[in-house]
């Protein structure tokens, strides 16, 4: 009883998860409206060098240190435009909720090997 | 909030994960030791949840955009210590995939958002609900502040790491060698966007999320020390 319950619990949770995917293009298209960018003090070199009218010395050695395989929530070949963005960023948002999840989950099972029942 | 590459010197990197280490180790002890297995699909779904909210970009003054974290959030049903983890993950995945963050600052944003979040969060929020019924109108208000104020204490640590790079490291001619920005610019843009729009974001989330279970599944709310996860 208890247990079908709890089942149940994170099904819905998981379908609101799928909800969230689908709509996450509103993360992308409503500051888009109002013409705004990334976050504040996490600008790339060009916009920094635009900002300021340099890129700091030690900023352009350590800023490439790790390439990504999707930056800035983009999948390879994506359209422009509002219906192509949007995909890619539902497409983003799928990898990385699988990913996270599974990290998650996997951490988890293993913190909780001791407390099996 | 996500510090990228090469904002942050060595210095302030390496005492950042300095901090954080520890942390994690203490996370991940405690968890061993109370942390069911059937209760890892939560830690996923908070995982998950937390990734996803931060991709839900806000506008904000000067063209510039945030997001709510979901880290006091996922403290108030998992558990701060279980919340750190979940939120770190989600951290990890989006320098790793999408470069939103960065690998030497890592241990500075886990300790800002994640850590922040989940216990400066989760203290608030047991603090102002103290006994109340879990489905008391407390209960959600507790949440709502303790989103909103964890949220700033994050924003404001953030400003401050980046301040204080210029006075830090400077290049032979004078000029900052990592983030450009002096206290005086980070901490009162930070503070502004964070008390005014993006922690009333992050609030109205925890508030709505927290209502939700009160009228669904109110038993998630049940337990005062968050699942076992203590």
């Amino acid at each position: 009883m208890i247990k079908k319950k709890r089942m149940t619990i994170t099904r819905k949770l998981w379908i609101g998860i799928g909800i969230l995917v689908l709509v996450s293009p509103l993360g992308l298209i409503i500051p888009a409206l109002f013409g705004a960018g990334g976050a504040w003090g996490e600008w790339g070199l060009e916009e920094i060098e635009k900002l300021v009218g340099y890129v700091p010395a030690g900023m352009k050695k350590v800023s490439d240190t790790w390439k990504a395989p999707l930056p800035n929530y983009t999948v390879p070949g994506q359209s422009r435009g509002i219906v192509g963005e949007s995909l890619g960023y539902i497409m983003t948002a799928v990898i990385g909720v699988m990913l996270t999840a599974g990290a998650a989950y996997l951490i988890a099972r293993i913190l909780s090997q001791k407390n099996r029942k | 909030m996500h510090i990228p590459d090469g904002y942050l010197g060595p210095t302030t990197y390496g005492a950042m994960f300095g901090v954080m280490i520890p942390i994690w180790a203490v996370a991940s002890r405690k968890l061993n030791k109370s942390l069911k297995a059937k209760q890892a699909p939560y830690l996923a779904l908070g995982a998950a949840f937390s990734f996803l909210i931060m991709m839900f970009n806000i506008p904000a003054i000067g063209k510039t955009t945030g997001h709510a974290t979901g880290a006091t959030l996922i403290a108030v049903f998992i558990g701060p210590w279980a919340s750190v983890i979940a939120v770190s993950v989600a951290l990890a995945m989006q320098f790793l995939i999408f470069k939103d963050g960065g690998v030497t600052t890592f241990g500075a944003n886990c300790f800002n958002i994640a850590f922040i979040g989940a216990f400066a969060g989760y203290g608030i929020y047991r603090l102002i609900a103290g006994h109340s019924s879990p489905l008391s109108r407390r209960r959600w208000i507790a949440g709502a502040v303790a989103a909103y104020v964890s949220l700033n204490i994050s924003a404001l640590l953030t400003a401050i790491q980046l301040g204080i790079q210029p006075l830090i490291a400077k290049t032979a001619d004078g000029k900052p060698m990592f983030s450009p920005f002096p206290l005086s610019v980070t901490v009162p843009v930070m503070a502004f966007e964070h008390l005014l729009i993006f922690g009333l974001v992050e609030a109205t989330v925890t508030a709505l999320v927290i209502k939700y279970f009160q009228k669904n599944d109110p038993a998630m709310l049940g337990q005062p020390e968050g699942k076992g996860t203590k």
